[in-house]
């Protein structure tokens, strides 16, 4: 049975904040329009999630959620059934990461709701759209200690960007619309939405919630003229300019205009970690990832350039190494959705608090009127400047090791990005097989590249590539993970079967935990101290285990017919490839070293004579 | 430096911990703070202050301002603003000093709540400077326990609220099978 879904009202006019109904004349089918029939709260809850929009949401029941889910049982809503809470709020995560749209993921009390924690930090740091629906213990057993009662309002207070006690099933809906209203507005992240077992049975009289009024909840869309208006003046005077484009560009949907900026001023631009795919990988004036790992050309043009153009980007500590010589000569213009962020970590020249999207938009708009006046000021030093990052970029490439009898773990990467072409979606888990990844694999558009980024969450990328893969049935998705990152997510092989979904995980087996044997091997003097994964299962009869095909190599004449079998079946795929363990990402920027700082390689033997 | 923040909330559950939980998620002290129902029931202001170095206090204020139940969050450190305080102190003195303890008491403008063979009770409001010298003076005469209330902050600037007006909600969704 097959059912569509159209949601009639347009989710832009709800973040722009407009006023007009945008919806018309509605034949409404819904049988819970009526005004004022009587329902269950879960049926409400049922109805809200079905108004938002929500065809797919991931969860695992309990006692105190057993009313919703029986609601659920003749509701048409889609809902996955993961093997561990943990992953239901990262496959949320892969959903909306894909999409944009809002992630939904559903636990049961006490523990149910302990293990989303992880989850929704990651959605925190990553500022990703998530509402968490946990049940509660019935109110009057509120804080008695009563079985899986945990104070998850408490818990997740500092986790989320905000939550809610529901207390009476009057209050029901409105809560639920907030909570998508303030997941999905200004800089996304997660909220939850705690319901006690008796909220769940409750019956009401379903009113539909018209609008909704937080009046502390403030969104910044616009940009001010007059800054975007000197923004531009910079721009055209600036000799060595340099576009330094972060996560926000993705969630405000604003590849286009990134891409139309960079062209029409002829700038060089690179892309965080949060950010890979805004500007495709195969654009001429894309620099690669800046930071701990990214690459030569990128960290030495933050360094010199004289102009720092950073769009919906945090100045993290992995971007910007050493504060005091990240873009030491340069003035900075920096425009985020969030205030908070601009200024937190470098005072900027023009701070321009607005949606990236629309900040560009005026902001191109303004360089156009500029240009005929001072288009042409500073072309020959841009030229020198283009020499310079071409020359960087031509003198320190990534490194590309092949060895005859071990799979580098360079070649895996580029054997992947062969088969994807720029157009697959790549999740992965966290380590150096994220680093490689992000490196050496291109991305034609956004939503393709699906990460832990700020987190580093472990275990991320198995359950985000499910959340994916149901976000786009469409799309090619390849699963990479660690050996490591891949024993933290087995049970979901089980839903992977379940449902056929024809994922690609494709494991990058050195048999350590590699980010962190790197670190004590190039820090620690080589003292390899509990990170060695022993024991990894079979992946032939893992898979088979689970009723799909898996496969080992580890020989590099091997790696390409793998993969391409691996793309080939029309089902899931376990491709355990053993890689060598000796290789180290670089380049690397030690901590609290400056980016210029870089160790390109490992350290060279001294011929003693 | 002890910054003063003045804050305008929603008078709801958990909203009084996310505040503090804002500032003990970076590490800063809380010295003190208070919080009532305004005119308006639904919303309450909040005066904390909270040991910060100067050049965070702007963060702290944008931090503040980005929770959903705070409605405006000022920084009154160095902005025209009243600060008052109360303070209950009983003093055990002997009974050569009581009378000076009254005149003391009398010179600061302070109330004695109670008077017993041992001591006074004495309850004193103001500027948290005044109090902290009646609280010195106090001390001479003998041994004291102290019950300060923390400050609370008025601006003497009026600044225009910027509240958010409502947004529409999700209609309903014809489905078709």
């Amino acid at each position: 049975m097959a059912f569509f879904v159209f949601r009639t009202l347009n989710r832009h006019n709800l973040e722009s904040g407009d006023y007009m109904q945008t919806a018309g004349n509605l034949q409404d089918a819904a049988k819970a329009d009526q005004p004022g029939k009587l329902m269950t709260g879960a049926e409400m809850l049922l109805e809200c999630l079905v108004r938002e929009g929500v065809d797919c949401f991931f969860g695992y029941p309990g006692g105190v959620t057993l009313p919703f889910y029986d609601a659920l049982y003749s509701h048409h809503i889609r809902h996955v059934l993961v093997r561990h809470e943990e992953n239901a709020c990262f496959a949320a995560e892969g959903y909306a990461r894909a999409t944009g749209r809002v992630g939904v993921c559903c636990a049961t009390s006490g523990p149910g709701a302990t293990n989303l924690v992880t989850g929704l930090v990651d959605a925190m740091m990553d500022s990703i759209p998530i509402v968490a629906i946990t049940g509660q213990v019935t109110s009057k057993l509120i804080g008695s200690d009563a079985f899986q009662e945990a104070d998850t309002f408490g818990i997740t207070r500092p986790a989320t960007k905000h939550n809610f006690m529901v207390k009476s099933v009057h209050e029901l809906p409105r809560i639920v619309h907030e909570a998508f209203y303030i997941a999905k507005t200004g800089r996304p992240g997660p909220v939850l939405v705690d319901i006690p077992k008796d909220v769940f049975q409750a019956r009401g009289h379903y009113e539909p919630v018209d609008s909704i009024h937080l009046p502390g909840y403030k969104v910044f869309t616009e940009g001010h003229t007059g800054q975007i208006r000197r923004a531009a003046q910079l721009i055209w005077e600036a000799e060595r300019p340099f576009v330094y484009a972060g996560g926000g560009i993705i969630a405000a949907g604003a590849a286009p205009e990134l891409r139309e900026l960079v062209e029409l001023v002829d700038m060089p631009a690179v892309c965080t970690l949060m950010a890979l795919g805004g500007l495709s990988s195969s654009h001429r004036n894309f620099i690669s990832m800046p930071g701990m790992h990214g690459s030569y050309a990128a960290n030495m043009g933050l360094t010199e350039c004289d102009l720092l153009i950073a769009l919906g980007t945090r100045f993290d500590d992995r971007v910007t190494g050493q504060l005091q010589s990240f873009a030491r000569h340069a003035r900075v213009i920096h425009v985020d959705i969030d205030p908070a962020e601009v200024g937190k970590n470098r005072t900027p020249d023009i701070p321009i608090v607005g949606d990236v999207k629309k900040v560009l938009q005026r902001l191109i708009k303004a360089l156009e009127e500029l240009q005929p006046e001072f288009g042409a000021k500073k072309t020959d030093s841009r030229h020198a400047w283009w020499d310079q990052l071409r020359t960087w970029m031509n003198d320190h490439p990534y490194d590309r090791p092949r060895d005859e009898n071990m799979i580098k773990p360079q070649h895996l990467m580029d054997e992947i990005d062969r088969l994807s072409n720029g157009q697959a979606i790549v999740t992965t888990d966290v380590g150096q097989h994220q680093m490689w990844a992000a490196q050496l694999i291109r991305f034609s558009e956004p939503r393709l590249w699906i990460n832990s980024g700020g987190l580093g969450a472990m275990g991320f990328g198995l359950p985000a590539a499910i959340g994916a893969q149901f976000a786009r049935p469409d799309k090619l998705v390849f699963s990479i993970c660690g050996d490591g990152g891949f024993q933290m997510s087995i049970p979901e092989l089980a839903t992977i079967a379940s449902h056929g979904l024809p994922i690609k995980i494709i494991v990058m087996n050195n048999g350590y935990l590699g980010m962190v044997r790197q670190w004590q091997t190039l820090f620690y003097n080589n003292r390899l101290s509990a990170v060695e994964l022993d024991c990894f299962p079979d992946a032939e009869k893992l898979a088979g285990a689970y009723g799909f095909k898996g496969r080992t190599i580890d020989k590099p004449w091997e790696l390409s017919s793998a993969l391409e079998e691996a793309v080939k079946e029309a089902g899931p795929y376990l491709l355990n490839v053993k890689v060598s363990p000796d290789e180290n990402v670089y380049p690397m920027v030690p901590a609290g070293g400056a980016i210029s700082e870089m160790v390109l390689g490992p350290p060279q033997p001294v011929a003693v004579g | 430096m002890l910054q003063t923040i003045s804050i305008l909330l929603e008078n709801k559950p958990g909203a009084l911990l996310r505040v503090t939980g804002v500032l003990s998620a970076r590490g800063y002290n809380i010295e003190s703070l208070t919080v009532a129902k305004t005119f308006d029931p639904e919303l309450s202001r909040m005066t904390i202050t909270v040991e910060v170095e100067d050049r965070l206090r702007a963060q702290v204020i944008k931090q503040m301002n980005k929770l959903v139940n705070v409605l405006q969050a000022a920084d009154l450190t160095d902005a025209p603003a009243v600060i008052r305080e109360m303070v209950l102190l009983r003093v055990r003195c002997p009974q050569e000093s009581r009378t000076a303890v009254l005149k003391e008491a009398e010179i600061f403008q302070a109330r004695v709540v109670d008077s017993s063979v041992e001591g006074f009770a004495i309850e004193a409001t103001g500027d948290p400077e005044k109090l902290d010298e009646f609280i010195d003076v106090m001390r001479s005469y003998g041994e004291i326990e102290v019950t300060r209330s923390g400050g609370v902050a008025m601006s003497l600037e009026s600044k225009k609220l910027k509240l958010q007006p409502p947004v529409p909600a999700p209609a309903a969704v014809q489905t078709i099978s």
